[in-house]
């Protein structure tokens, strides 16, 4: 049976989905309505369905020619006034690193989705990771933050898909999904609430006439409000060091700090807005389990299983990814003896858990090789951080 | 504003940002020369300023973005047409101009030109050809003709240049002409064609550097390389563009390509409009 017009925006409804198609969904239920992309493994699934959805939605799909363009692409729709996506991994995510650079340099909201695989390089096409974390922090040259999110089902990655578009239109910044490729391809149940009961936020416009704005003035909250081009505002928007006009002012140091300062700042300053953790178990927990992504359900697993041999133990789940969420983890030291990170790569949140947990130890159990982590095993080091 | 100062005013100003001027190109730049005939085509077409997006990369030309005043953004390197293609579609009311230069268009920014060019991607791409990378001090780009001097070619270039209007027929476009900066009133003209029609459409300017490019090479002062042109030049409108190859002896200039074909933007609509008719039958 078709669709009305009206439901096709919204697929209200339970679905048994893939990870990727339902963050497709979340995208255009989130309101994207321009689309780049590129193939690879394990994202391809969100280009295929924005390809075939974003059609029936007034919406445009392209193929590019590389990640370099799909990334210029989505920043160019963003400045006609789109909500813009792409979706990549590893290598595409590596390509898109200049690019990404210029929406944090332009303030231009802008949706990343990054399915991680085995790295380095091509790597494990088809095994999941959680190897790019540093990455989406610091793969673009220049001090910024950034806002990423971890999904960890289906279900999240409609869900976190549609908080990704509200967070980066209302601090105008790429803000990335990493998800790892095992939960882009998990088939899990979906419920997609009807249109009215999600929320959408739109990005700031100008509330002052054309020959009064300036593309780059901050309101109190640091976030400029933001024109579309064709519509007689006649921005220039540029990647170079600008003023408040948005004019070039490339060798005036004044500019340049003030700039670059106000762009980590709305980040910074906004950090407790954003940042997001879900906790379990965590009242009485002298031994906490800190994971985002797949390993937190294997966690969730753990933590019972160490309650059921007499081990106080509770998981605190990275919902933001970044800004790290220091001050949870923070307040988390100043009642659990013990961390543990369970993590997909070699050592990367983990040395941010250690920074925030500053004298609490932190176990750390990496996981190299395309499998997730067995609640047995973080049961095993939960065990031995319970004794230490 | 008193009545002398705005006697005084250039005309064509209204579509600067005058606030930005003086511009930083050299004397003797041509950058300058074509930023005049494209404000020129503007007024003489009466354009909408407020539909007219100017896309730009990085390169002495990039610039160009943030003198005219419309709607503008001045790019990462070699990235404008990849950037201008998410502004057209997303808004296809808008006027697509993108500007740049022969290192940012071709060499760094190669792929997207030519992947433009062959899916007709409604836009009007200007390239300021002055056969080497002037910002950054004079290396060799994609365009240096062979055994020229540049600094990172200083016992003489030994790569074979493209030919950009054979290079750009090949690849899809649907206009396509040459001309150097002495040929303002043919450029502005081609300019304002190109920007009355629909598709993806290449106006190659040859463009004199005379403090880096020219110096190197002992090519003189700008009115030397002008004269140059002058010399050297040859309107052969309709020219198969595999045969305008530039030469130290010929450059062969005019229209080479001006045909219609459906543009990205219109097949979408009309795959558009099917899928809507298929999606309220059903």
């Amino acid at each position: 049976m078709r669709r009305k017009k009206k439901e096709r925006r919204v697929l209200t409804g339970t679905h048994f989905m893939n990870g990727d198609v339902a963050c497709a969904e979340g995208a255009i239920a989130a309101g994207c309505r321009f689309f780049a992309g590129y193939p690879i493994t394990p994202a391809t699934e969100i280009t295929e369905r924005m390809a075939r959805r974003l059609i029936e939605v007034g919406g445009t799909y392209i193929q590019m020619e590389d990640e370099l363009a799909s990334m210029a692409a989505i920043i160019g729709a963003s400045w006609a006034g789109a909500k813009s996506m792409t979706a990549t991994s590893g290598p595409g995510f590596s390509l898109m690193q200049e690019n990404i650079g210029l929406a944090v340099m332009t303030e231009t909201p802008c949706i990343v989705v990054d399915i991680m695989r085995g790295a380095p390089s091509t790597g494990q096409p088809t095994e999941g990771a959680q190897q790019d974390v540093m990455q989406s922090k610091w793969g673009s040259h220049g001090d910024y933050e950034i806002i990423a999110l971890a999904p960890a089902s289906v279900q999240d990655m409609f869900e976190l898909t549609i908080e990704c578009f509200n967070l980066s239109e209302t601090y105008r910044s790429p803000t990335f999904l990493l998800a790892d490729g095992f939960t882009g391809h998990l088939w899990e149940r979906v419920v997609i609430p009807p249109p009215e009961e999600i929320k959408i936020v739109e990005r700031k416009k100008p509330s002052v006439p054309p020959n009064e704005y300036q593309p780059f003035k901050p309101d109190d909250d640091l976030v400029p409000p933001m024109a579309s081009f064709g519509e007689g505002y006649r921005v220039h928007v540029t990647g170079l060091t600008h003023d408040e006009r948005g004019y070039p002012t490339t060798i005036d140091p004044k500019t340049q700090f003030e700039l670059v300062k106000r762009l980590c700042d709305k980040i910074r300053k906004n950090a407790d807005k954003i940042t997001r953790t879900y906790e379990f178990m965590l009242e009485d927990a002298e031994v906490a389990i800190i994971a985002y992504g797949i390993p937190s359900r294997a966690s969730v697993k753990a933590v019972k299983d160490a309650r059921d041999s007499g081990i106080k133990a509770g998981l605190l789940r990275l919902i933001t990814v970044w800004p790290f969420p220091e001050k949870q983890v923070e307040e988390l030291t100043n009642h659990v003896k013990a961390i543990v990170v369970p993590e997909m790569n070699y050592g990367q949140i983990v040395k941010e858990v250690e920074r925030a947990a500053k004298e609490t130890p932190v176990h750390f159990l990496p996981k190299l090789g395309g499998e997730p982590h067995k609640p047995s095993e973080i049961l095993k080091i939960m065990r031995r951080a319970s004794k230490s | 504003m008193t009545v002398k100062q705005q006697f005084n005013r250039h005309p064509l100003a209204k579509y600067l940002r005058e606030e930005r001027l003086p511009h930083i190109w050299c004397e003797g730049c041509g950058d300058g020369i074509i930023l005049n005939c494209f404000v020129n085509a503007l007024n003489d077409l009466n354009m909408d300023i407020d539909k007219l997006v100017v896309v730009s990369g990085i390169g002495c030309i990039g610039r160009i973005a943030g003198y005219i005043k419309c709607d503008s953004f001045h790019t990462t390197h070699g990235r404008p047409i990849a950037l201008a293609t998410g502004i057209k579609l997303a808004n296809p009311k808008l006027t697509i101009s993108v500007i740049s230069g022969d290192g940012d268009l071709f060499a760094i920014g190669g792929n997207h030109f030519i992947h433009a060019a062959r899916r007709n991607m409604d836009m009007t791409v200007i390239c300021s050809n002055n056969f080497n990378y002037g910002m950054t001090g004079g290396q060799f780009g994609p365009t240096t003709p062979l055994n020229s001097y540049t600094t990172t070619t200083p016992y003489g270039s030994i790569e074979h240049p493209f030919n950009l209007v054979h290079l750009a027929a090949a690849a899809g476009a649907i206009y396509v002409a040459r001309w150097t900066v002495l040929h303002a009133k043919e450029l502005t003209m081609s300019i304002k064609k190109a920007l009355q029609k629909s598709g993806f459409k290449f106006i190659e300017v040859i463009s004199p550097c005379p403090e880096i490019f020219g110096r190197r090479n002992k090519l003189g002062r700008a009115v030397d390389i002008m004269e140059l042109y002058r010399k050297i030049s040859e309107t052969i409108h309709g020219c198969d563009p595999a045969k305008t190859e530039i030469t130290d002896k010929r450059i062969i200039v005019g229209e080479f390509v001006d045909i219609e074909k459906p543009t990205y933007d219109e097949l979408l609509q009309k795959q558009f409009a099917e899928v809507q008719k298929e999606l309220t039958r059903g």
